[in-house]
């Protein structure tokens, strides 16, 4: 159990995560994807006559039990198996943090700059709001996410998941060091 | 692929899936396998299974930190280039082999592969991901651990990206791809 609470190495993490791949393929001919739940909700709760929603969602219900999973372990893991000390920030960034007033690790996602109090504040509201709408409409727009481009799109070799996985980093990349530190300096 | 045509929920007419159902998922999602064994619907948990070995590794590993994240896009920490460098390889590995044996699913199927076609979207879409994979510090699927984890406001992140993704449907034709 000691070694469990611990935060797990990289290692640990990047075996598991490639191990779902075959998982899912030799459990039912699954292919790894995540974002593609985030359509099927749309194709069953407001598909709204748009062709793109109009297919049999229901076929694709081992997903939303594969995100049921998901939510499952995290509750798990923070709960049974949680770690009691904060995460441990990289030096540069608790710097780079602490000068927008953010000190608080304790959480997976910085409380102090999104909770349901910020929400209303406009850095909140970009964050949370603005922020989810980018990841829904990129992932989709690209045909994929971390998860379906990253891991299993590169399993496969493929080289349009080449792409993908190189303009998410590049998004990444100038939103967290060019665009970022305005939100949070709002 | 089931002969069946379907009535959506939205009262649209019965659209038959050969002629768009394939078509349209092929493009848009990764899951264009279609099986035509059917189960109870119990069968579905051996995925809620795998799910929820993938939350505990999501938390433990803290892959859905939020400052996970950020030491990633500021090259602060070797963490997550780790975690997603390993993944690829086994995955790469674990679908090498599959296709060496021609290994079959647990239900004797044979295991199929759709080669990926590239467009304009992997391009824009990717870029519009990434701005707000750094914003959120999530992709979809650490949005559902954020949640699970406690943070219940990312319940108003995970609605917006639905949001977001049936903006993309909407816009779909006018978009360049």
């Amino acid at each position: 159990m000691e070694v469990l609470s611990q935060p797990w190495p990289w290692w640990a993490a990047g075996t598991i995560i490639g191990l779902i791949v075959p998982a899912l393929l030799v459990l039912g001919n699954k292919h790894f994807g995540l974002s593609a739940n985030l359509r099927h909700a749309c194709a069953a709760c407001f598909p709204a006559n748009l062709q793109f929603f109009k297919y049999d969602w229901k076929k694709e219900v081992w997903n939303f039990f594969f995100v049921g999973g998901i939510i499952a372990g995290a509750i798990i893991a923070s709960t049974l198996l949680a770690n009691p000390e904060p995460v441990k920030v990289a030096p540069a960034l608790a710097t780079e943090l602490q000068g927008y007033g953010i000190t608080d690790y304790s959480s997976m996602v910085p409380t102090q700059l999104v909770s349901w109090e910020s929400l209303f504040t406009l850095r909140g509201f970009i964050m949370l709001v603005l922020g989810g709408f980018l990841v829904g409409f990129g992932s989709r727009y690209a045909g994929g996410c971390t998860s379906g481009h990253a891991i299993m799109g590169l399993s496969n070799l493929q080289v349009p998941s080449l792409i993908a996985t190189i303009f998410f980093m590049v998004g990444g990349f100038i939103m967290a060091n060019l665009i970022l530190p305005h939100i949070m300096a709002l | 692929m089931s002969n069946l045509k379907t009535l959506f929920p939205s009262g649209g007419e019965p659209v038959d899936e050969f002629q768009t159902d394939f078509e349209l998922r092929s493009l848009d999602t990764m899951c264009v396998n279609e099986s035509h064994l059917q189960h109870p619907w119990w069968y579905n948990l051996k995925y809620a299974a795998v799910g929820l070995i993938f939350g505990i590794t999501f938390v433990k590993a803290e892959i859905v930190s939020w400052f996970r994240i950020q030491e990633m896009f500021r090259l602060q920490s070797f963490h997550m280039y780790g975690v997603i460098g390993m993944g690829v390889v086994l995955g790469a590995l674990s679908v090498w082999l599959i296709k060496k044996f021609k290994i079959k699913t647990i239900h004797g199927e044979a295991i199929w592969f759709h080669p990926k076609k590239f467009n304009k979207g992997q391009i824009f879409g990717g870029t519009l991901f990434g701005l707000g994979w750094a914003l959120t510090g999530a992709c979809p699927g650490p949005l559902f651990a954020q949640i699970g984890s406690g943070a219940f406001v990312i319940i108003v992140t995970l609605l917006s990206a639905i949001g977001g993704t049936w903006m993309y449907g909407y816009t779909r034709d006018r978009l360049p791809h």
